[in-house]
């Protein structure tokens, strides 16, 4: 079911947990799907002693992708348009992200409804790890 | 150079969909798909950075009997790339998309990137970041311009400390 736009209103958030603790596997998971090999993401001993970060942490596109599944949720199956984030600040394993939306316009563009909502992912500090705007037609 | 052609498959949605952590069956199961409005397995939003499996050149992927720069043996197969000066490193900044259409397995897009923007700015942290755009535009079998990828790419002159 896709978002109707007579149902939403200016600032209306919709909130999705991602996870309570992001483990290595799934970072691992990531970067066999995605093909990102980078061992900042899955190897400790090359992080720590090479690179010189204190342990491994998730591919940036895992927490886009992660927030993701909460705007397409929220928006319905094949509703996107536009979806765009900065990486603000990196996620470690043990992290838990939330994710939120808030709609920033209702508008009609050629006779069909859209949404542009705010996008952004907290971790369990609070602290911003994803922010950005995502655009999708719904149904009036 | 990137991929120039990305075949959409079926498994390889189910496992990104998995990775991101995405349950809805519209990205594993055909069945429940035909039901949906789209009417068929598609492509998660971000999908598409996966076409790196497809580029034979992608720097991020061990090649077959070559030296690797992660660790085996030792902490690095190769000795550390080029990192600017206390160890820095290369960052994903932002990442945006556009869609135009979404995609399903069986479809084969065809790949053009080129690069956009760069910039400077000085980091707080990181000392001096050096941004760089890189476009890549999917096309389908028809020549369609199917989505739009445009990451940006951070270079940081010293290690991004954590809080």
């Amino acid at each position: 079911m896709a978002l109707q736009a007579s149902k939403i209103q200016v600032g209306d958030t919709h909130t999705q947990k991602l996870t309570d603790d992001l483990s290595r596997t799934q970072i691992v998971q990531y970067a066999g799907a995605s093909g990102d090999y980078n061992p900042l993401h899955t190897d400790e001993i090359f992080t720590k002693e090479i690179a010189n970060y204190p342990t491994v942490f998730a591919h940036g596109m895992l927490t886009m992708g992660m927030t993701g599944r909460m705007v397409t949720d929220y928006v319905g199956d094949g509703r996107l348009t536009a979806y765009g984030v900065r990486f603000t600040r990196q996620v470690w394993p043990g992290d838990a992200l939330t994710a939120t939306a808030t709609v920033d316009a209702v508008r009609e563009e050629d006779g069909q409804s859209v949404v542009d909502l705010s996008v952004s992912t907290v971790n369990q500090d609070g602290d911003v790890v994803v922010m950005g705007k995502a655009t999708a037609k719904i149904d009036p | 150079m990137a991929a120039k052609k990305f075949p959409i498959e079926a498994g390889h949605i189910m496992m990104f969909a998995r990775a991101v952590g995405d349950p809805n069956p519209i990205y594993h199961d055909a069945d429940a798909a035909a039901d949906t409005e789209p009417g068929n397995v598609i492509a998660p939003p971000t999908f598409y950075q996966s076409s790196a499996q497809y580029d034979p050149d992608y720097f991020l992927r061990p090649k077959i009997g070559e030296a690797w720069f992660g660790s085996g043996k030792n902490p690095t197969g190769v000795p550390p790339k080029r990192t600017g000066g206390d160890g820095g490193t290369g960052l994903h900044a932002e990442q945006r998309f556009e869609y135009f259409r979404h995609v399903s397995p069986g479809e084969t897009l065809t790949i053009k990137t080129r690069p956009g923007n760069t910039w400077e700015r000085q980091g707080k942290r990181g000392g001096k970041l050096t941004f760089s755009e890189n476009i890549t535009e999917y096309f389908d079998e028809s020549g369609e311009l199917v989505v739009r990828a445009t990451g940006v790419g951070v270079r940081t002159e010293k290690v991004v400390e954590s809080d």
